[in-house]
């Protein structure tokens, strides 16, 4: 699974280079269609709740840092969790500061 | 929700942007400008983080203006508890429906466009306001577009929205008399853009193609407009189309200019062509005739000839006189010149830019002047007059395509006779 979050910078874009971003992340999910790799994408919707402790305390927000808040996830199929960063790296946010975390969903 | 298309239509963002903001700002009023661009540009990035995972809304365009007028809405609430406490919104910023059809949204982009392109703002800070809140170009792009730093394109902008604020300009369309002379106004002002976009060669091909395409797509919102259309509308509009055709054929792959007896004519969209005429068509309509009209027809005579040896010089001379009469420039003159050189009459085409007033100081100031004298010289093997001028012409120029094409003039003079 690949968590994603930050990429801070998308603020200062202009609506055309919002535009072209978007296409190069469509760019990237269909080139991982086409190796194989890409099994699915849901984007979260911001805000949300949390809840915690004995008491269940409901809070606002997973997170009170914005720039924590994770945006979406990609499931990809790689053979290895090294696989699956080599993928991580062409992430189109992480030259507007994002932030991917590389995990693997535990098969028994 | 569908799957993504494969690709977005070009511009699509940029062109919402320009919509929303119109529309926003009828509804909500000139005076929250500020707060209605805010809240643009956050809808957007609000769009960028939920898209770009893979999955679009059925309706994109109806989804940013939902998720902008939202966050209007809220934002409005907000100040308007700080300052007064709690109270009602205007009535209409509730219902947003009737402004969507698309008549209403083309009536209040030309809104924005007559705000903008006001008679008392300078010509400076109309296109930069233009191009932000019209076209939805980023403060960066228009600095980038118009060859200039970011704080001075801040400048310009916060001097026109002072403007339209201290002087309350309403946002309508002018009627009557003040119509006519605001559309002069405006018309000039898209032939400017254009321009800006076709003639600066020191700019990336990329934005030049992209002031040239607003231009075009704001004039043709002008003559699909009820009460704007004109046949000078039209006249304007096929114009950019005839030179528009060429676009691709202009600069060679090194990115030198080539010129028009040197051009592909395989490569000239006879689309865009096309299309000229039918425009061209249209602005016969009426007893009016501008100098766009002229333009257009000198335009379209050139996209008439087959090849450069073909071209009508006669008629373009009688388009020329025509033109003069319009709109005695020193351009036309100066291109009229050009074809009387053309039709074999080299020594009379000097003259007659030699006798062009204050020549001088247009020499001292425009590399063109010295550039087509020196070829002109140059056609009649004049080596010292032909060298003096076109050095003159390369010193001028900024533009390293322009350097490049004099040189090769220079490097070419026949040294034959003298």
């Amino acid at each position: 699974m690949l968590i994603f979050f930050g990429a801070s910078d998308a603020a200062n874009l202009s609506p055309e280079e919002m535009q072209n971003h978007m296409g190069k992340w469509f760019a990237w999910i269909d080139k991982l269609k086409s190796t194989n790799n890409y099994v699915a994408g849901e984007a979260l919707t911001p805000g949300g709740k949390t809840v915690k402790g004995k008491k269940a305390v409901v809070t606002d927000g997973p997170f009170a840092e914005t720039k924590e808040v994770v945006g979406g996830f990609f499931i990809v199929k790689a053979k290895s969790l090294e696989e699956a960063t080599q993928i991580a790296k062409d992430c189109p946010d992480l030259p507007l500061n994002g932030i991917v975390e590389v995990r693997e969903v535990m098969k028994f | 929700m569908p799957e993504h298309p494969v690709q977005m239509v070009d511009h699509l963002f940029r062109h919402e942007a320009g919509k929303m903001i119109a529309i926003l700002t009828r509804i909500f009023g000139l005076s929250h400008l500020e707060l209605v661009e805010d809240v643009v540009q956050e809808s957007f990035l609000k769009a960028l983080q939920t898209w770009k995972y893979g999955q679009l809304p059925d309706n994109p365009s109806a989804w940013l203006m939902q998720v902008a007028r939202r966050k209007a809405i809220d934002r409005l609430r907000k100040t308007s508890r700080e300052i007064v406490g709690p109270g009602e919104l205007p009535e209409q910023a509730s219902d947003t429906n009737e402004f969507y059809h698309t008549d209403e949204i083309a009536d209040s982009q030309l809104r924005m466009i007559f705000i903008s392109i006001h008679p008392d703002l300078k010509e400076e800070d109309q296109l930069a306001l233009v191009l932000k809140i019209v076209s939805g170009f980023s403060v960066q792009e228009i600095a980038k577009a118009l060859l200039t730093t970011e704080p001075t394109i801040q400048k310009r902008l916060y001097r026109a929205k002072e403007f339209i604020r201290k002087e309350k300009i309403r946002f309508e369309i002018p009627a009557g008399i003040e119509l006519r002379q605001r559309l002069d106004v405006v018309h000039t002002f898209l032939y400017l853009l254009f321009n800006e976009g076709y003639n600066s060669g020191k700019v990336d091909e990329l934005i030049r193609r992209d002031l040239c395409g607003e231009a075009m797509r704001l004039c043709k919102a002008l003559t699909e407009h009820r009460i704007c259309s004109s046949p000078t509308g039209y006249a304007l509009l096929s114009l950019m189309c005839f030179h528009a055709a060429r676009f691709d054929s202009r600069l060679d792959e090194k990115n030198d200019i080539v010129l028009l007896q040197h051009q592909d004519r395989q490569q000239w969209s006879q689309d865009l062509i096309n299309i000229g005429y039918h425009y061209l068509n249209r602005s016969a309509d009426g007893n009016e005739i501008s100098f766009y009209h002229i333009e257009s027809a000198i335009a379209a005579e050139h996209c008439l000839a087959k090849r450069f040896s073909e071209t009508n010089w006669q008629r373009l001379l009688q388009l020329y006189d025509l033109l003069l009469e319009l709109k005695p420039s020193p351009t036309v003159r100066l291109n009229r010149a050009v074809v009387l050189a053309e039709m074999g009459e080299v020594q009379k085409a000097i003259d007659s830019v030699l006798s062009i007033e204050k020549l001088s100081s247009l020499l001292k100031d425009h590399y063109m002047y010295s550039a087509v004298l020196g070829d002109l010289y140059k056609r009649l093997s004049d080596q010292v007059r032909a060298q003096a001028y076109l050095e003159q012409a390369f010193g001028l120029t900024t533009s390293q395509a322009e350097k490049n094409l004099i040189q090769e003039k220079i490097r070419t003079i026949d040294p034959q006779k003298n």
